[in-house]
């Protein structure tokens, strides 16, 4: 599980500009359960995903990754803890424009060094299960809002990482589409994944896949709640 | 199977085989030279040369080795250069031959 | 190891793959880049081999030369000075060395009329060079003409062309008998051009030369080193010419090189943030850095190199002849030997190739190292 212990995040800090992302946040993601940070913008759902992500530092306060204190470790690990453990899927979704919807999927592992042939195998048969292996050469500017999300789901996965995390999933899709979204997202979980999702998206947090909904206004935690019981254990930082 | 590395591969070992093909080209042809640089050297032995043909131009450029710094007065018409800048600069055409006024006295005397 | 080649190639796949969204940009600048090292190349092929040319063919020429100057300029210097140097000691031989230009209005030429010390051309005929040959289209048997100094015209039987191979050397020389090229020219019979020495000792040349211009304050002896060093010269700034004109280009290069190595633009460092964020290191965004600029100037190194050469030694310098011919008329052809010297090519490897790669990756060597997080922001 992760542990976030009081975390705070400043940017730009002591110039005029400062802004304050999160105060004194304390959360837990539990294994194999979907957790999702449910509020409106500017509520510091984005910086709390990163940060749980190790795609950035707190200010202050501590992240614990099963038995491993985060925090102080050096970017070089990071990075490697980072590509082992989460899928990201952006809200923009950050595919390399240019590239096919294949690379875009393969480039996570490139780093790792995997045969070829094995990887782009491997690659084709995730892109499978969400039905794009006919769209596999096409380029990123090319496919449409939902494949593009898809692709980057895909890539999220390339590496089997036990966490997948999400910010503003259905921002850019439709209600069918936001609900082919949360079908996947069952599906993963029902293969053992841990999903964390960040979305004001009735669709997202009203649905009945979240055991844990945490609610977030003006970087603070609201509430948490367990089992689709939201308010049930009311925090007031 | 289409792999852009592989492609890269294969100008690369392409270019290499060019470069190395054109490598033995210059060891053969350096070596084969042999008979022509001496027919070279006797040329310059028995007419007692000492200078390349390279530029016509002027005494200066045409045997460099045998011009020193008093030389740039003594030079033929068309001899213009001795600094780099020369090499910039064409002839005043009234020494070209193809100034007007010459062609007009060509034509006279015809 | 399987695995850093397979992660090597993976990274060289992704590098070509976002090189080629810019086809026409990098096309481009492969193009200009290319061109740039052929020129360089071209240059120091030619420079290198013209060089090592003359050395070699003349290490033969003549061991001393003297001259005369008066008023400033070289004059024909008396017979009577040979007597005279020949009491040095060390010196085995004095002979003198008859020789002399020839300005030909009609075809805009000089030539090079050149006595030669022994079998000369009978009386009434003469021996041209290749140059000559196809400047007057005269081949064996023609007559040629030339005017006299005192207005008179001249006519010879060409016995004989000189070998084209040699034009390097003699495509302007025009082989003639003493009585001849005295009544062409009309130097006095007590007149010759310079003087030719031979030494017993060759590390007596300069203490030998110095004796002569203690003996004949009015003349200038030549050494053959002086000889071989001029030719080494000569080039430099001959090549120094073209390099003027081609530092112009390369300046260019450099401006647009520089934008494209150093400006790392927005989209470029997001996508280095995406990179990251998916997984990469910094070390592996390094690499593709890396590949980058070595992919682009490899490239550029070893195509510009190969058509440098062909161009130098298979096509005869085809674009440097506008400017070696200069506004001469009569012009050898630069069939020059393939000598190639491997010191310049690692030089100009680098000089291009290192600085490339470097600039390439240096402006993303911050972005690379820090939090995915702030670089997307």
């Amino acid at each position: 599980m992760i542990n976030a212990h009081g975390i705070g995040k400043v940017f730009n800090a002591d110039q005029p500009n400062e802004f304050i992302a999160l105060t004194d946040v304390s959360v837990a993601i539990h294994l194999n359960e979907v957790t999702i940070l449910k509020g409106p913008s500017g509520s510091g759902k984005t910086t709390l995903l990163g940060i749980i992500g190790c795609m950035a530092r707190p200010t202050t306060g501590r992240i614990v990754l099963g038995e491993r204190e985060m925090t102080s470790l050096p970017e070089r690990f990071l990075t490697s803890i980072r590509r082992q453990t989460f899928g990201f899927i952006f809200q923009q979704f950050n595919l390399i424009k240019g590239l096919t919807a294949l690379e875009n999927v393969m480039i996570p592992a490139y780093p790792l060094g995997e045969k070829h042939s094995l990887l782009r195998e491997r690659a084709l048969e995730i892109m499978a299960l969400f039905n794009l292996a006919h769209r596999a050469d096409a380029r990123i500017e090319w496919l449409s809002g939902g494949e593009a999300q898809r692709v980057a789901i895909a890539r999220a996965l390339i590496n089997d990482p036990p966490f997948i995390i999400a910010d503003e999933p259905t921002a850019h899709l439709d209600t069918k589409l936001s609900r082919e979204f949360m079908a996947i997202m069952r599906r993963l979980k029902e293969n053992g994944k841990t999903i964390v999702l960040a979305s004001h998206d009735p669709i997202v947090y009203d649905s009945d896949l979240a055991e844990q909904v945490i609610e977030m206004c003006d970087g603070r935690v609201l509430s948490t709640g367990r089992n689709g019981r939201q308010a049930g254990l009311t925090l007031f930082a | 199977m289409h792999r852009h590395s592989t492609h890269f591969f294969s100008c690369m070992a392409a270019l290499m085989l060019a470069a190395s093909t054109l490598c033995v080209h210059g060891l053969l042809v350096s070596q084969w030279a042999g008979p022509s640089l001496a027919q070279k050297s006797a040329l310059v032995r028995t007419l007692r040369l000492t200078d390349l043909c390279l530029f016509t131009e002027a005494s200066y450029t045409r045997h460099s080795s045998m011009a020193d710094l008093s030389t740039p007065f003594q030079d033929s018409p068309c001899a213009f250069e001795h600094f780099p800048s020369g090499s910039l600069l064409a002839p005043p055409r009234h020494l070209s031959g193809v100034h007007p006024s010459r062609m007009t006295v060509t034509k006279n005397d015809r | 190891m399987t695995g850093n080649f397979e992660r090597q190639r993976s990274i060289i796949d992704f590098t070509i793959a976002s090189l080629l969204r810019r086809k026409g940009k990098n096309g481009a600048l492969l193009v200009v880049y290319t061109l740039i090292i052929f020129l360089l190349s071209s240059v120091i092929f030619f420079t290198h081999a013209l060089k090592r040319e003359a050395a070699q063919v003349l290490q033969e020429a003549p061991e001393i030369i003297v001259q005369r100057t008066l008023t400033g300029r070289y004059q024909p210097i008396p017979l009577s000075y040979a007597a005279r140097i020949r009491e040095i000691r060390g010196v085995v031989s004095v002979r003198p060395r008859l020789w002399g230009y020839y300005y030909d209005g009609n075809f805009l030429a000089n030539y090079t009329f050149v006595i030669p010390d022994e079998f000369p051309p009978p009386v009434g005929s003469v021996i041209i060079g290749s140059g000559i040959a196809k400047l007057r289209e005269a081949s064996p048997g023609d007559i040629i003409g030339f005017t006299g100094y005192d207005g008179k015209p001249q006519s010879y039987r060409v016995k004989e062309v000189l070998a084209e191979q040699s034009q390097l050397l003699s495509a302007d020389l025009i082989l003639i008998s003493e009585s001849d090229y005295r009544a062409l020219s009309g130097i006095p019979a007590d007149l010759t051009t310079d003087l030719v020495l031979k030494v017993r000792n060759r590390k007596e040349f300069a203490t030998i030369a110095e004796k002569i211009t203690k003996l004949l304050p009015d003349t200038r002896p030549i050494i053959r080193n002086e000889i071989l060093r001029t030719y080494d010269a000569i080039f430099s700034w001959r090549s120094g010419i073209v390099i003027v004109i081609f530092s112009s280009a390369a300046l260019a290069f450099v401006i647009f090189a520089w934008d494209k190595a150093t400006g790392l633009s927005a989209e470029e460092r997001k996508e280095i943030g995406i990179l990251k964020a998916v997984g990469w290191e910094s070390s592996d965004v390094l690499l593709m850095k890396f590949w980058e600029g070595l992919v682009i100037s490899l490239s550029a190194f070893l195509l510009g190199t190969v058509l440098g050469y062909i161009h130098v030694f298979i096509g005869s310098s085809i674009l440097f002849v506008p400017v070696l011919k200069g506004w001469s008329t009569l012009y050898p052809e630069f069939k020059l030997v393939p000598f190639v010297d491997f010191g310049h090519l690692a030089a100009i490897f680098a000089l291009t190739v290192v600085p490339y790669t470097i600039t390439t990756i240096i402006p993303s060597w911050r972005v690379a190292t820090m939090d995915p997080d702030s670089v997307l922001r």
